[in-house]
């Protein structure tokens, strides 16, 4: 009986091994480097994220990405998840601006953004945000969601960017980057040098601590409810585990007599 | 159906009129199940599960999604950052689909290697076919739903085959759509399309759980049941092991969903919707890989006359219209692979064929995998139109046990 359950299990994670090895095949193609491989608090059963880094990587995001990039699925609110206070977070909304209306008269007026507010996008459409750039840069929100090995990723793109090979000629507004897909970046290195931005908790702000921190705080941007997520399945495989064993014992003795 | 006469008044006056207590008592408390069935019967019931549990997840998303290019993908966000427990409901939704295709799966297998299709198991299972092609719809349609970069790029491949048709291809191809490209009305159908079809799927599905109560289970040893002493009762025998095998599975398919939700999507389906760039490789999800991988392995024109396109797309649905005729192409009377010595090795080798396919359907089309994927392809159909059909003469089946209960108890007790 037992072997049979082995077997059939066997099965199961046979089926779901090949298909975890066909997605990686789909996206291992091509010759773009794998990103380097970082610890990150956040992986594993019993992950959380490092708030202070995560705190950090906003100020990074603040400071650089935002000039270009938006973040428009999350709302300054989900900052309380930070541990950033209410009061913290009201005060970070105010230094934005954002429109609204239209107002009594049919107008639309600008006012200081609120906590409820959408993290405003620096260009007010695509075609601008295209415009300004050649192309428009992409949202940042789920992009640790959206690259395969997402936080490696980032980190290794921030830090990638290198002198392209002799035989590789890039326009004045091309970068090289090995790790970005087909090597030729249209984004200028965002960090370029250390100390960028001044960290509130008195970090030294590396290019690898800003592009650690700003990968943090993507992967927060990406999946905010992951330490729920994996605090609830530590209980549910709990619960699971001993309820199986009891099954099996009930199993056991309702077919005690039934010689088979 | 046997009538049962209820002490509790208000069930007796119901039964009196709509037999439903003295059906259900027929059929999943007293249905004779043959005793020495293994842990892979419960895969039926764990798909059941599974659908259920697909029908349920899915109703709660549908009431916090938008069907509106526009507002779709962002409505998905939504659902996974200010839904409570939104991000528990999405995961379970599109995990589950992967773990209602395993347990599917399993269960065909299973009734591959013990000939569970033969007579008179034929239509039901059949109508487990028909289940298969359903699921496969609706996974096909749920996928397109959340509006990212594969939803958008897999639907405009997929309805792209029927273009293959002659004459009528195009035309369908537009009727489709409901446009000429895949747009707004296509999302609309595919959501009512998604949230429809799976009623009609629990509707087929109890036709097959109809046709198998009138048959009787099939079991291991492939032999008909001879009397009470091959069977045990459905309740509590099978209840208590289907509950233990379901509470197992589900601690798999937890392990997905809380701690590797997105491994068997596709990252790029968190980029959204864009018609005017298309992904590097646009593969569909793992359990459409071997049939994707069929399609792409008609590079060349098929009798010199049909355009590699429609050979591809015949061949793909063929691929699985062929599952239908499988009672009658395999010609052994015997069932169960345990009495068929070469027919057990032709089965895993079949296994390791769709391995195979699957691994080439998530590969790039290139070179080796095209020339892997046509040998593959090629060993599918063999297997099913040449070597099955042979088999059923050329083998010499072992002896088979008299009765299910002759091996444990003796050929005196079971007699």
């Amino acid at each position: 009986m037992m072997r049979a359950l082995i077997k059939s299990a066997a099965l199961a994670a046979f089926a779901l091994g090949l298909g975890a090895a066909s997605t990686g095949t789909a996206f291992a193609s091509g010759t773009t480097e794998e990103p380097k491989q970082m610890q990150w608090s956040f992986e594993g059963p019993f992950g959380t994220y490092d708030k202070a880094a995560v705190q950090r990587g906003f100020q990074v995001y603040q400071g650089i990405c935002q000039a270009c990039h938006g973040l428009d699925h999350l709302h300054f609110r989900d900052l309380t998840d930070l541990g950033f206070t209410n009061d913290e977070v009201k005060v970070i909304a105010m230094e934005y601006e954002v429109t609204d209306g239209p107002d009594d008269e049919g107008k639309m007026f600008t006012r200081k953004a609120l906590p409820a507010d959408p993290i405003p996008n620096p260009f007010p459409n695509e075609k601008a945000a295209a415009y300004a750039n050649g192309k428009a840069p992409p949202d940042l929100s789920l992009i640790a969601k959206a690259r395969e090995d997402g936080p490696n990723y980032v980190h290794s793109l921030l830090t990638g960017y290198e002198e392209p090979p002799a035989d590789v000629h890039l326009t004045g507004s091309q970068y090289y980057n090995k790790y970005f897909p087909g090597h030729v970046i249209a984004m200028p290195p965002p960090l370029a040098s250390d100390g960028l931005v001044t960290y509130g908790d008195g970090t030294e702000a590396t290019r690898g601590q800003m592009a650690s921190d700003v990968a943090n705080f993507l992967m927060w941007a990406a999946e905010p409810k992951l330490e729920a997520r994996k605090q609830t399945g530590v209980k549910v495989i709990i619960f699971l585990v001993i309820f199986a064993g009891i099954l099996y014992v009930t199993k056991r003795r309702v077919w005690r007599d039934v010689k088979h | 159906m046997k009538k049962v006469q209820w002490n509790n008044p208000v069930i007796r006056w119901v039964d009196e009129r709509l037999p439903v207590f003295s059906y259900m008592n027929a059929e999943y408390n007293e249905y004779p199940m043959p005793k020495n069935a293994n842990y892979l019967w419960s895969f039926g019931g764990i798909a059941g599960f599974m659908l259920v549990a697909m029908i349920v997840t899915g109703v709660l998303l549908a009431m916090q999604y938008t069907p509106n290019v526009h507002m779709a993908f962002n409505s998905v966000e939504r659902i996974m950052r200010d839904v409570n427990s939104g991000w528990l409901l999405r995961y379970l939704h599109a995990n589950g689909a992967s773990m209602f295709f395993i347990a599917v799966y399993v269960h065909m297998a299973r009734g591959m290697y013990y000939g569970s299709y033969k007579a008179p198991r034929e239509l039901l299972w059949i109508l487990g076919v028909v289940i298969m092609l359903l699921m496969m719809a609706t996974a096909f349609m749920g996928y397109v739903l959340p509006w990212g970069q594969m939803s958008f790029w897999g639907a405009t491949v997929i309805t792209n085959l029927f273009s293959a048709l002659p004459i009528i291809g195009e035309h369908i191809v537009t009727w489709l759509w409901g446009g000429f490209s895949v747009d707004n009305p296509t999302l609309n159908r595919f959501f009512a399309l998604h949230y429809l079809l799976p009623f009609v799927i629990f509707g087929v599905v109890i036709l097959h759980v109809v046709a198998l109560h009138e048959v009787g289970s099939n079991n291991p040893a492939g032999i008909d049941v001879k009397g009470p002493q091959d069977t045990v009762r459905f309740h509590p025998y099978m209840t208590s092991k289907d509950a233990f095998a379901l509470t197992c599975f589900l601690i798999f398919y937890s392990y997905w969903v809380f701690f590797n939700p997105n491994a068997l999507g596709h990252a790029d389906n968190y980029i959204p919707a864009n018609p005017l760039v298309t992904p590097t490789h646009i593969v569909p999800e793992w359990y459409f890989l071997p049939f994707y991988a069929i399609l792409r392995s008609i590079t060349f024109k098929f009798f010199w006359i049909v355009p590699a396109k429609l050979g591809g797309v015949i061949c793909m649905f063929g691929s699985i219209a062929l599952l239908a005729l499988l009672p009658w192409l395999d010609t052994s009377k015997v069932k169960s692979a345990r009495y068929r010595p070469i027919y057990k090795w032709f089965f895993w080798l079949l296994v390791i064929d769709l391995v195979g396919l699957t691994y080439v359907g998530g590969s790039p089309a290139e070179q080796p995998y095209i020339l892997i994927g046509q040998i593959c392809t090629a060993y599918y159909f063999l297997h099913f139109l040449v070597i099955l059909p042979l088999l059923g003469k050329i083998e010499k089946p072992l002896p088979l046990p008299k009765s299910i209960s002759e091996p444990v108890l003796g050929a005196k007790e079971s007699a």
